[in-house]
């Protein structure tokens, strides 16, 4: 039996039923981040005074990778502009970009990731001190601790470590207003800050910049990693109907390019849901 | 769709596509340069969100082909903005409900 209403309109909806589908899905989507996004909003205006980190995420990789969502958003709809034409050749083209596109997104994400496991901040036990951010060096272990925590160096003796604080960020941006926030990177003079050694002993809390590092990354981890796995559904979508899937293209075109159609409008969700996240999460 | 899309419609499609990435790409750059700028902490939030929701405006409304979709879609995004909208309006309500803590 044939699925039914894959290229004629039901005359009903007016569409056919997988662009129905499609939407009702985003629907739902929409939803979800937003509820995610709520959760941010009460967050963040909940939030001390100065106590909402700002200026952690690297703002030039974000912005990269922000080009390469947009343009891998360009790519599938000119894929399925190019089967309508009846190029073939073209939405492969098109379609095998848009999948780079997508796999480059994670690999520069992952990049990201992986900085913040192995980034950290210092707190200590003499409130009078300011916490340090920076990369750490731990007796015992090679390279750049991943998830080392004030627990652990305890469970391991580890009597000192050294840390190389970050430099003092060059622009000194729109922040400067939240006077907390400027006082807690009061440490922080000069570009390149001695390597301090720091005693477990005066340590009161060491964490790299997980979710559990604060509130802001906590949600920061929600949403990137949610919209991670969409970028991954996505392109595993995309890669089979570039791949195996593009069979139909000789059978039958018109639910092919539907098929094209109705996975780029989740490929563009994507993308919209990234165009709020990046500038919510990394600039503001 | 009784595919109204000819041949030439989706090559004029294609410019606008073009168009459409050109002037993505622009107001990314935008946001990041307004970022730079000290507005005023609630102006900055404002114009950033201002200037996603007309990226938004472009991607959705282009290239999710929105502006030209047929009204069962309008009738099941109209429900979602109403929830959406609501659950914001909860968020806000909440916010303002919350007790002042003593310091």
């Amino acid at each position: 039996m044939d699925v039914p209403y894959t290229t004629k309109p039901r005359p009903d909806t007016g569409l056919y039923n997988a662009k129905l589908g499609i939407w009702l899905f985003l629907a739902s989507e929409v939803m979800l981040f937003g509820a995610l996004f709520s959760s941010y909003i009460l967050l963040r205006v909940n939030a001390l005074e100065g106590t909402w980190p700002h200026g952690l995420l690297n703002i030039p990789i974000g912005t990269f990778n922000t080009f390469v969502l947009i343009s891998s958003s360009v790519t599938v709809v000119m894929a399925w502009a190019s089967l309508k034409l009846g190029q073939f050749n073209r939405f492969k083209m098109y379609m095998g970009i848009t999948i780079l596109c997508a796999l480059a997104f994670m690999v520069i994400k992952s990049i990201e990731y992986k900085d913040k496991f192995t980034h950290y901040e210092v707190w200590f036990n003499d409130p009078a001190k300011p916490s340090i951010r920076g990369h750490i060096e731990v007796p015992g272990i090679e390279g750049n601790p991943w998830f080392m925590t004030h627990k652990k160096l305890a469970d391991k003796k580890i009597e000192s470590i050294k840390i190389h604080p970050d430099p003092k960020p060059k622009l000194a941006s729109a922040k400067q207003e939240h006077g907390g926030a400027e006082a807690h990177d009061g440490h922080e003079h000069g570009d390149h800050p001695p390597v301090q050694e720091i005693k477990t002993s005066e340590i009161k809390r060491l964490s790299a910049f997980v979710p559990a590092h604060s509130t802001y990354f906590a949600i920061y981890f929600t949403l990137t990693a949610l919209h991670a796995l969409h970028v991954m559904g996505g392109a595993a979508v995309m890669f089979y109907l570039w791949g195996p899937g593009a069979k139909m293209w000789k059978t039958d075109p018109e639910r092919f390019t539907n098929r094209i159609e109705v996975s780029g409008l989740f490929w563009h969700f994507v993308d919209l849901v990234w165009i709020f996240l990046f500038p919510v999460l990394y600039l503001l | 769709m009784g595919d109204a899309h000819s041949k030439e419609d989706i090559k004029k499609h294609i410019k606008t596509y073009i168009a459409i990435f050109v002037a993505l790409l622009i107001g990314t750059v935008v946001t990041v340069l307004a970022s730079l700028i000290d507005l005023g902490h609630a102006f900055n939030i404002a114009l950033a969100l201002l200037i996603a929701s007309v990226k938004a405006f472009l991607v959705a409304g282009f290239f999710m082909h929105l502006l030209s979709e047929k009204k069962t879609i309008y009738a099941i995004l109209v429900c979602t903005v109403v929830f959406f909208t609501g659950l914001m309006a909860l968020t806000i309500m909440a916010h303002y409900d919350v007790p002042v803590l003593i310091k």
